[in-house]
């Protein structure tokens, strides 16, 4: 059946930036986890690296509009999440928290539609979407398995499949390679890079590798604030010989983490 | 409308390639209006039926459609446990009330912590394994932790009718403090998290009202007809508060 496209899916957009913070702090518990961030991002695949610590997964839940901020300005496709119009601004993020948990007797396309029934799709469009998103995961031979049953890599895959269900202009995606095998990880990369024309991409990780190869784009966290953004070709320019790493990305890394601290 | 001309349909049922393009497009747009012609080309062509079987058989479905279990979106799947030890809870006050007689119900006494734990369970960080993937979904919020203690209810409150039925504990005693502990524990659980909310308030009801009134062999004023207009200010405050704080559900707690 074919679908019909809302007025609102080919209005022309009003804003300059999918993903605009000001000064943003976020507190993880007691701690000041993200402390004066300030950060502009486009569409594209934008890969946050940063050590330990350093406020990653706290501003992937403040940009998932899952925390809420303690100060300064989080502005998400234009509009500031909150009151009355965090309900629409939900509809159009996808979320892959590091750790999700699941209800392990759901099969795979029983917690993707569930997942889809919660980010309030419309009910004839929910089977579609849900064998699309299924297949662009991998995981189409699997799809009626419970998820109790399948590998760690297969359930981060799942993981992937709900969180682009609802075809996200924002998709947040923290630590999405964790158990993914090489093949799986290229396969993801390519998954990456053919939503990176129209969609918002924000994958955090610790490992300088998938960022340098699948991102166009690299934001340097330390200590809860941007250090560097710049391409890959950028970061690895930052390092020469004498920084520790094994790849020039690697090398780029230290150097500018060596620096700002 | 010129219809084609028995000797281009022949031609093009033999599959000849030397008909000229403009000719070839217009001949099937014509085909694709026109009946008789498709008829006169049905006539030209040898091997039709074996054609059409193999394309029939190309467009068939060859996988049978993946079995689909109609999902329930009401239930937290995670509070079934939870409502099966209410279930026995209220099951073993019922078997105590029969045979134990220790003057005020049982049923009654327990009815109004009864549902806590199914509702803490439909939104509770520590008991939802599934708590951080649903809290960032638009449906998150007030609206899905009521809609699940709406199902939580509809389990529980006719379990403690049955319960009651043997003791002849009326409903009308304890139905408003079930529902003053359930919207309590939304609300507490706004602040404090679910989980602790209801630990919390069932921990109180224990000590301060169960305990001592199977000691004294009375049955509590708090149960009485009299504190039923305490009870239904405690629902209507809690729902303002709920109403007033509706943002706070829709985010991490």
């Amino acid at each position: 059946m074919a679908r019909v496209v809302g007025a609102a899916e080919t209005a022309p957009t009003t804003y300059a930036w999918q993903i605009h913070t000001e000064d943003l702090r976020v507190k993880a518990g007691r701690r000041m986890a993200v402390n004066g961030l300030d950060l502009k991002l486009d569409t594209g695949v934008h890969g946050i690296l940063g050590p330990n610590g350093a406020g990653k997964t706290t501003l992937i839940r403040a940009l998932a509009t899952v925390l809420k901020p303690v100060g300064g300005e989080l502005t998400l496709l234009g509009r500031s999440p909150g009151g009355r119009g965090l309900k629409a601004l939900r509809r159009e993020i996808g979320y892959l928290p590091q750790q999700f948990g699941f209800y392990p007797r759901f099969t795979v396309r029983e917690f993707v539609e569930y997942m889809a029934w919660l980010k309030e799709m419309p009910k004839a469009e929910i089977p579609g979407a849900v064998q699309r998103a299924i297949d662009r995961a991998d995981l189409t031979s699997r799809a009626d398995d419970r998820l109790k049953t399948l590998s760690g890599g297969m359930v981060r895959r799942a993981g992937i499949a709900q969180a682009i269900v609802n075809d996200p202009r924002i998709l947040l995606l923290d630590e999405p390679t964790v158990g993914l095998d090489p093949a799986q990880r290229m396969q993801f990369r390519s998954l990456l890079r053919s939503l990176a024309g129209d969609t918002c991409v924000v994958v955090s990780t610790h490992l300088v590798e998938d960022v340098a190869t699948a991102c166009g784009d690299v934001v340097l966290m330390n200590e809860g604030r941007v250090v560097f953004q710049g391409t890959p070709a950028e970061l690895a320019a930052a390092g020469d010989g004498s920084h520790p790493g094994d790849s020039p990305a690697e090398r780029g890394y230290s150097a500018i983490l060596g620096r700002s601290r | 409308m010129n219809h084609l001309s028995g000797e281009l349909v022949r031609r093009y049922a033999r599959g000849d390639t030397e008909i000229p393009a403009d000719q070839l497009w217009a001949l099937e747009t014509h085909l694709e209006t026109c009946a008789d012609c498709r008829k006169l080309l049905a006539e030209n062509s040898d091997n039709l039926t074996e054609l059409l079987a193999g394309v029939w058989a190309n467009v068939q479905p060859d996988t049978e459609p993946a079995e689909h279990r109609r999902l329930s979106t009401w239930f937290a799947t995670n509070a079934l446990p939870w409502l099966g030890m209410t279930v026995l809870v209220a099951i073993l006050a019922t078997v105590l009330d029969m045979f134990a007689q220790v003057g005020p119900s049982l049923v009654l006494l327990l009815a109004p912590i009864a549902p806590v734990l199914g509702v803490a369970a439909a939104g509770a960080r520590g008991l939802d394994p599934a708590y951080e993937l649903i809290s960032s979904t638009p449906r998150a919020g007030l609206y899905l932790v009521l809609r699940r203690t709406v199902s939580v209810l509809v389990v529980v409150i006719p379990v403690l009718v049955l319960a009651g039925l043997p003791g002849n504990v009326s409903p009308a005693l304890w139905l408003l403090p079930c529902l003053a502990f359930s919207v309590g524990t939304l609300v507490l659980g706004g602040w404090l998290g679910m989980g602790r909310a209801a630990g919390g308030l069932a921990a109180v009801w224990a000590l301060s009202v169960v305990g001592p009134s199977l000691v004294r062999d009375a049955l509590p004023v708090v149960l009485q007809p009299v504190s039923l207009p305490f009870w239904g200010v405690v629902v209507v405050v809690g729902a303002v508060v709920l109403a007033v704080r509706a943002d706070a559900y829709a985010r991490l707690g």
